[in-house]
């Protein structure tokens, strides 16, 4: 590394220690030059690196256990049916479901939003019927409410946000009445970093009997996720952002919510029987799971789960909320610098602007330095339009970043102030 | 000379910093919207037309600065020459940003002029929409018929 800081700066928190460095030998892409420099990830919030043992379990699928599940009688289809069966038990627990009928295998969280919209919206949402967001969501929490409203005529109806970056709790509670039928919210903001106050939200939509799907995209890699203690109805997160794969995530739903719906997708597995006269659908999950699935990655992520609470979501935290502080200090403190999001619940994600030079030109700079963070909009253009910027420059930190890692960071957006200063 | 310092010289500082031709134009010939949705980079290139001259350009808009320096290089270079040529000049700017300085002859180079500062662009694939973002938008000018707002999405 190069700089004199440590990580013991890093330390304070409650908890164990992590040891930072053991754990990123578990991560082979980590140990890389990029443009002769080592690289130095921080763009985590778009996606997680993966462990040796996420990798080792893809190709043990592959090259032993491949089948296709829920069909045959083979020992191959009956241990890839066990397989993904059992991941579908270490989800109930990680996320601690009430029961494994209520997991359902997506694509990711933009499938498990989209999957809700189709099938719960387009049977209990109608015209003039209200759908409450905030104005820190994502695109793919945005655009299905949206067309969802062309299709029905309901109304989408966004909760402002303050300039820190934290939703403006009053206005959402003056927002919600008789004519809401559903709240999607984000956990975590992906762009800002904020922390949602969820079960608040949640409790205040349960008491005027409105149902609740919380976005969870960001938050599975971050914190401890409880859906019942939550007591949200509808729960998505992405494999790929919690160090598991890509191409899958999860739909969590409450049963009698499950039950009410519609499939989403018609095809083999989901049903039970078929005639030409008239077809009768399969038990939940399966209803809501056509077609062959993605086996392989389905059982990768249940191993990035375990790979996550081996670890211990409460030592990530109180590393990652370190980082957080010692990256807010060091570069909230730098001349020409602006942190967008500076919420005081906050998820080690730090977006800012530099006064004169474009993120686009922060990123390229930054890269033959070779830092990888993420620039643009960060498919919250709302967001970008709150804070009356084009663009922000993210930093993400996941638990393998370093104290030295940031300061490679800090000195590296001095270079590009350097550069366009010249 | 490092990439960094090569893909950001000094002309596309100033460029960026002192934009030439960055104004509104109350009465243009044609208009043409340039969008990046993926990044978000916006120009909108005007154009006053004297038969087939370009008698005036400007543009407006937000953009890194590749996008932004190369917007005002481009009015510079087109300022007052026919469509054709300008259209002819596009097509070796492209050649030049997305395969480099190597690529292009002789003859080009010097009819570039001072866009081949922005050959650098070309070791940054990520960087060569924007350095073509306001080109597309002055193709798609050209090719309008009327004053109708054109966007290119390049």
């Amino acid at each position: 590394m190069r700089s004199a800081s440590t990580d013991k700066e890093a330390q304070g928190g409650t908890g164990h220690t992590l040891d930072v460095e053991a754990l990123r030998a578990d991560f082979p892409i980590l140990h890389q030059r990029v443009h002769g420099k080592p690289l130095v990830y921080f763009d985590n919030a778009a996606t997680t690196q993966k462990p040796q043992a996420v990798i080792d379990t893809l190709v043990k699928y592959y090259r032993e256990q491949n089948a296709n599940i829920h069909r045959g009688v083979h020992y191959l289809s009956e241990l890839a049916t066990y397989e993904y069966e059992k991941t579908r038990g270490k989800i109930k627990l990680f996320l601690n479901a009430a029961d494994t009928r209520e997991i359902i295998f997506v694509r990711g969280t933009t499938e498990g939003i989209n999957l809700v919209k189709d099938s719960f919206g387009r049977k209990f949402i109608g015209a003039g019927d209200e759908i409450v967001i905030s104005a820190m969501e994502h695109h793919s929490n945005i655009v299905p409410w949206q067309l969802l409203c062309e299709e029905k005529g309901c109304i989408l109806r966004v909760v402002p946000i303050n300039d820190r970056g934290e939703l403006d709790v009053e206005a959402y509670e003056a927002l919600v009445n008789e004519k809401t039928k559903l709240v999607s919210m984000v956990y975590i903001s992906n762009s800002l970093g904020t922390i949602n106050p969820i079960k608040r939200i949640i409790a205040f939509a349960h008491a005027r009997g409105v149902p609740v799907l919380v976005d969870g995209a960001q938050a599975t890699s971050h914190l401890t996720v409880d859906v019942r203690n939550l007591d949200c109805d509808f729960f998505v997160m992405s494999g790929h952002k919690v160090f598991g794969p890509t191409g899958i995530g999860v739909l969590y739903g409450k049963m009698h919510l499950l039950e009410s719906m519609p499939p989403y997708q018609a095809g083999g597995d989901m049903i039970r029987s078929v005639t030409f006269e008239k077809t009768t659908f399969n038990e939940l999950p399966y209803k809501f799971e056509a077609g062959t699935p993605n086996v392989a990655d389905v059982i990768a992520l249940g191993t990035a789960l375990d790979y996550v609470q081996k670890v211990g979501l409460s030592a990530i935290g109180d590393h990652e909320n370190n980082l957080l502080r010692y990256a807010t200090k060091k570069i909230g403190s730098l001349e020409g610098v602006r942190l967008i999001g500076t919420a005081a619940e906050k998820a080690s994600v730090l977006s800012f602007v530099l006064d004169t030079v474009h993120a686009h030109d922060v990123g390229t700079i930054l890269d033959q330095e070779g830092v990888a963070i993420r620039t643009g909009h960060h498919c919250t253009q709302p967001v970008m339009a709150r804070f009356g910027v084009p663009a922000t420059a993210r930093a993400s930190f996941a638990f393998y970043n370093t104290i030295a890692e940031i300061d490679v960071l800090t000195e590296g957006i001095k270079k590009v102030q350097e550069v366009f200063q010249a | 000379m490092s990439s960094v310092n090569e893909l950001y010289q000094q002309l596309i500082l100033d460029h960026n910093k002192n934009p030439r031709n960055c104004r509104h134009m109350d009465h243009p010939t044609k208009i043409a919207e340039g969008y990046n949705p993926l990044c978000g980079d916006h120009f909108t290139v005007f154009l006053e037309m004297d038969g087939d001259t370009i008698k005036d350009v400007s543009f407006q808009g937000a953009g890194c600065a590749i996008s932004k320096a190369s917007a005002s290089m481009m009015t510079t270079a087109v300022k007052g020459v026919k469509k054709a040529e300008a259209e002819d000049l596009f097509q070796k700017f492209h050649t030049l940003v997305t395969r480099g300085m190597k690529s292009a002859v002789e003859d080009d180079i010097e009819e570039l002029g001072c866009l081949g500062a922005l050959a650098g662009v070309s070791e940054f694939p990520a960087r060569i929409k924007c350095a073509s973002l306001a080109w597309h938008a002055l193709h798609g000018a050209l090719a309008s018929e009327d004053s109708k707002v054109v966007t290119t999405e390049e």
